[in-house]
């Protein structure tokens, strides 16, 4: 990817695709709409995905019963195995519908419907990660708190909790890694549209939707060039989510140890 | 390749009989495609004999069929090798002249320089027409070249504006790299500036899902592409329909063109024959291309 994308960082054009807009109609080939548009739907995916995550992971670690346990769990992996596809397509003969007709107005397709869908997306990837933090708590701390008369949600407030932070942080940075790199997701619903998104119901465009969308452009076009810059920025994401993700569970695993 | 598939049906077949039904069934379907393939063999006949390598460059609509055809070609005759890149209609007239390509693609006609200094020798093999197609719950069928450009460049955004509901209007386009989009964006919109809030959807087919889901959006597909789901909507009074784009009274259409430098002659003449038999112009049908037989 360098290699074919050096011409671009060699010839100082690369800061010029960051910052600049897209138009190949006027020669601009500017990718800084499609930056926004990545973090304008990873963020907010997030953000919904996280609540959610947190209590469904509460629930199924401590909370509840150990049938129901084992049956929410099995959904939780079950959803996961659920290919990203089936919810692209269901969301656009259901979601979008309905939020064209009684929320945003429009066509539906926007920011906000993709976000809603890749929470879903991320959230069992979370859950699983959030889980496994909640109950690799030490056994005899467990007995400690149940000898001392506390409740379960004491246990899980003042315990597992604080334990299980860097596994929780491990899981939200991995759900925000997925729903950057998601690419059907917002290539379906986010509208796939070239302005700089203001709002959250207006139609925005990732940088994976942008190279899926501009793929089959021929080789030595310059819009074919532009998708090596949005692919390094994507790698410099991932890298640096990578890297979190191993220093967060060094942190815990020295706190363990 | 066959053979292996064969064998391992008539030993599964032996297995019971619920298998030997399955076995049965997909044996017929395996012989059905064997059969249908020796049908098809006619037109492969002019490559009987040939050898060596095809080069083709050129526009970005025609690859699609260029592949298909290749494809086909070379698994019936594998002393043949084709190479097909894009590169655009000015490319491929490039390419062909210089020496470079034995075969340049192109959405346009030729300039009569372009074919008197290169001695260029060109075949129209397929149409390519673009209708505007909206919901049929719309009830707006007719607009005018200037409505549409206003409409796609975003200063109507209303659907009153032009005789239809007190909605905004969506606007579906298509990626840059799209050879329906630049059909339509050079003989419909002139040009002009398409509105950045435009939502981009990947193919003809998703141009279809988006429009035919969305009581106020338009877009436009590929003429070979308009069925039910969609709306036709008539420009300036004439239809997009495969007839009209025949006779030439539908504007928004272009031929698509091969040139050889000088008469073709060995592969490139077998090639172009080939486009024009019935199964390469229906291999050019079913990506959505009309006709030119």
């Amino acid at each position: 990817m360098l290699f074919l994308g050096w011409p671009l960082l060699w010839g100082g054009q690369f800061f010029h695709l960051i910052a600049e807009e897209w138009s190949p109609d006027r020669g601009l080939y500017g990718i800084f709409p499609m930056v926004t548009g990545s973090i304008a739907i990873a963020l907010p995916a997030l953000c919904i995905s996280l609540p959610i995550s947190l209590g469904t992971s509460f629930v199924a670690a401590t909370l509840a019963p150990p049938p129901l346990r084992r049956g929410l769990l099995t959904m939780v992996r079950f959803m996961a195995g659920v290919p990203t596809v089936i919810y692209g397509f269901v969301a656009v003969f259901l979601l979008v519908p309905f939020m064209r007709e009684q929320i945003t107005g429009g066509s539906g397709l926007n920011i906000l419907t993709a976000s809603i869908i890749l929470a879903l997306l991320i959230a069992p990837t979370m859950i699983v990660f959030f889980v496994d933090g909640l109950s690799s708590v030490e056994k005899g701390s467990c007995l400690a708190v149940d000898a001392l008369g506390g409740t379960k949600v004491q246990k899980l407030l003042y315990l597992q909790l604080p334990q299980a932070l860097p596994a929780i942080v491990a899981g939200m940075v991995m759900g925000l890694g997925r729903a950057m790199g998601d690419t059907l997701i917002s290539l379906m619903l986010a509208g796939n549209s070239i302005a700089i998104p203001h709002t959250a119901i207006d139609s925005g465009r990732t940088l994976t939707a942008h190279i899926a969308l501009v793929i089959a452009a021929d080789f030595a076009s310059m819009e074919f060039k532009s998708i090596f810059a949005a692919g390094i920025i994507l790698y410099v994401f991932a890298s640096v989510v990578v890297v979190l993700l191993r220093l967060l569970t060094g942190m815990s695993m020295r706190r363990a140890g | 390749m066959l053979l292996p598939l064969f064998v391992s049906i008539s030993q599964s077949s032996k297995k019971g009989g619920g298998m030997r039904s399955l076995g049965k069934s997909v044996l017929c379907s395996v012989l059905f495609c064997f059969i249908a393939g020796v049908a098809y063999g006619d037109d492969f006949d002019i490559f009987a004999g040939q050898q060596g390598m095809l080069k083709i460059a050129g526009g970005t609509a025609h690859i699609p069929v260029m592949k298909e055809v290749a494809e086909l070609i070379m698994t019936s005759n594998p002393e043949i090798r084709i190479t097909i890149a894009g590169g655009g209609t000015g490319v491929g007239i490039k390419q062909v002249w210089e020496g470079l390509v034995d075969i340049g693609n192109a959405g346009r006609l030729a300039t009569d320089e372009e074919i008197a200094a290169h001695k260029l020798f060109m075949v129209k093999w397929a149409i390519d027409g673009v209708g505007v197609v909206v919901n049929p719950k719309n009830r707006v069928t007719d607009l005018t070249g200037q409505q549409l450009q206003d409409i796609f460049s975003g200063r109507i955004d209303n659907w009153r504006e032009v005789g239809g509901e007190d909605r905004p209007i969506n606007l579906y386009d298509r990626d840059a790299s799209s050879g329906t989009r630049e059909v339509f964006w050079q003989e419909a919109l002139k040009r002009s500036e398409v509105a950045k809030k435009a939502n981009v959807v990947v193919s003809n087919g998703a141009m279809k899902t988006a429009v035919a889901g969305d009581p106020y959006g338009i877009g436009y597909v590929s003429v070979g592409h308009i069925d039910a789901t969609v709306a036709p909507v008539a420009l300036d009074g004439v239809a997009p329909s495969l007839a009209n784009v025949k006779k030439g009274s539908y504007g928004v259409a272009r031929g698509l063109y091969s040139l050889t430098k000088g008469e073709p002659a060995g592969l490139a003449k077998a090639f172009l024959e080939f486009l024009l038999s019935p199964t390469g112009q229906k291999i050019a049908m079913d990506k959505g291309f009309i006709s030119v037989q």
